[in-house]
């Protein structure tokens, strides 16, 4: 029982060690946060006047339910943008510090140095997110009075799960290629913001585009939270896209851990842990 | 008796890209040797002699091919954890997050190792103070820190976790004299004081010979003779290590054979 708890709280003290690393990174980074955080209110702006252009130029459209829907997916993306890179620069951000191989022998498991990481990009992301929809929130004056912002809340929670074990699978790509990995990580996550209707509904893609979605939690996510924003729907109303998040939940962080420790041994047994791209 | 490090056979194989051309290159060639406890040795070799592949794969941060190692009983391949409790380094490079401070690269360092907040709070500045780091300049950012400085840091970083067994890559490379001699200093004192193992990897001779109760030549992936310096000298009918290395292996340390820390494809 006391060997029990000593190793909890040893896993409790290591996790936290990495949330609380990258916070003294964002401190250190201050105007550079400053800066990414600026550079996310505009292009959120940006995106989110396109309701406005449109009737400006003569369509037709619900201007207000426009500007909500992509204001929604502007800052989701944003959130679930956030949680994606920094899972996925795991590696290649401490190759560049010239850190990983004390990361990587330190007696911290694999699980809870990418769970902390997660971790870290969930609070993250959160404050980062809440700040964006306040300042956008300002220029629009929008109000969502039918919103069911606990279950739009309860996605988000749960999509985060499955944009963690997918953040874990192309973290380890810097670890398998370190000339490639990085830049692959930054295709895949182009490949999710395309097919998982962040702008538009998923069902002008094409159709091998729309079959790509049906695996991208964040498509679940926004049509879930959409719902809930826009037409009060409640844990049950959205229950067709809940179900889908916490199976591609279940399944991402298991698989995630998987294919990460799997390119930790092939990094291992071919000496590129500590190659440079 | 158990060793505190024993390595039979170790050989590890790299693949070597040059344009569509893959070679293999053999880093380690069947080492074996065994360290003592509070033993402190020096393995002296060339760049590219395979110095950091033996240093890394008793850091578990290479899976060896062929051969076996233990620390204090517990073998490196197996049981990786166990191992990485009690084991640290010090490499060429201080490796640390280059914007973050001393004490903050430490304090979230010694997390890893399981070392909550109060722990660390007042163990960080006393360590900085015994490697000789000026406990006033804890909380600047290391690029601002001169390179001696951050290897001391490098130092402090590996002892506060308080390791059985410590790794040292040429821990002394590219410091001026004054900042070497301090480095040198605190590793004597280490091992005098602690009970900590040591495992030298260098190609300072007089280095190695001030340090070392043994010393090493490496070469070629191929450990040619392990002994105190005397025996070594009188081994290959020297006068000095300088002399008995360029016996052993018909070339100056100064030498390169290749690059041992890009040794992967």
């Amino acid at each position: 029982m006391r060997t029990a708890t000593g190793a909890l709280r040893y896993q409790a003290t290591a996790l936290l060690g990495v949330v609380e690393r990258n916070s003294y990174l964002v401190k250190r980074y201050g105007w550079w946060e400053l800066a990414f955080f600026a550079w996310t209110v505009a292009n959120t702006l940006t995106i989110v006047f396109i309701a406005k252009g449109v009737e400006a130029n003569g369509g037709t459209l619900d201007v207000e339910r426009e500007t909500a829907s992509l204001l929604i997916g502007a800052v989701i993306w944003s959130y679930l943008g956030i949680v994606f890179e920094i899972l996925t620069e795991t590696v290649a951000w401490e190759r560049w510090e010239g850190t990983i191989e004390y990361t990587f022998m330190a007696p911290l498991p694999r699980a809870v140095h990418l769970l902390g990481m997660g971790a870290f990009a969930v609070l993250y992301g959160v404050l980062r997110t809440a700040a964006l929809f306040a300042v956008v929130a300002i220029f629009f004056g929008l109000s969502f009075p039918d919103a069911d912002f606990g279950a739009a809340l309860l996605l988000l929670a749960v999509a985060s799960i499955s944009f963690v074990g997918v953040g874990m699978v192309t973290a380890v790509l810097p670890l398998i290629s370190p000339e490639k990995g990085a830049q692959l990580g930054f295709i895949a996550q182009g490949l999710l913001l395309v097919v998982s209707g962040v702008y538009y509904p998923v069902d002008v893609m094409p159709g091998w585009m729309q079959a790509i979605a049906t695996i991208s939690p964040a498509t679940y996510a926004l049509e879930g939270i959409r719902a809930a924003v826009l037409d009060g729907a409640g844990v049950g109303a959205v229950w067709g896209d809940l179900w889908p998040l916490l199976v591609l939940g279940v399944v991402a962080i298991p698989a995630g851990l998987a294919v990460f420790r799997a390119g930790e041994r092939y990094a291992k047994r071919t000496g590129s842990l500590k190659r440079n791209g | 008796m158990q060793h505190a490090v024993e390595v039979i056979g170790l050989t590890k194989e790299f693949t070597r890209r040059k344009g569509r051309t893959r070679t293999r290159v053999r880093a380690l060639d069947g080492v074996s040797f065994s360290l003592g406890r509070g033993e402190c040795v020096a393995v002296l070799g060339q760049n590219g002699s395979g110095k950091s592949t033996l240093v890394r794969a008793l850091s578990t941060l290479l899976i060896y091919d062929g051969g076996s190692a233990t620390v204090f009983g517990h073998d490196v391949a197996r049981d990786e954890r166990a191992v990485r409790r009690i084991v640290n380094r010090v490499s060429v490079e201080a490796s640390f997050f280059k914007r973050l401070s001393a004490f903050e690269n430490l304090s979230y360092a010694a997390r890893f190792y399981g070392l909550g907040r109060s722990q660390t709070r007042g163990r960080i500045p006393e360590i900085l103070a015994s490697v000789g780091f000026p406990v006033e300049r804890a909380g600047a950012p290391m690029q601002d820190l001169s390179r001696g400085m951050q290897q001391k840091v490098a130092l402090a970083r590996a002892l506060l976790t308080s390791p059985t067994l410590l790794l040292l890559d040429e821990p002394t490379t590219g410091l001026d004299p004054r900042s070497k001699r301090e480095v040198q200093d605190f590793i004597r004192q280490v091992h005098a004081v602690h009970d900590t193992t040591t495992l030298l990897c260098t190609h300072d001779m007089a280095e190695a010979e001030a340090l070392a109760d043994r010393v090493g030549i490496l070469h070629r992936g191929r450990l040619l003779a392990l002994e105190d310096p005397a025996a070594l000298r009188r081994r290959y009918g020297a006068a000095t290590l300088e002399d008995a290395f360029f016996v052993a292996t018909g070339r100056a340390l100064e030498d390169d054979i290749e690059d041992d820390d890009e040794e992967a494809a």
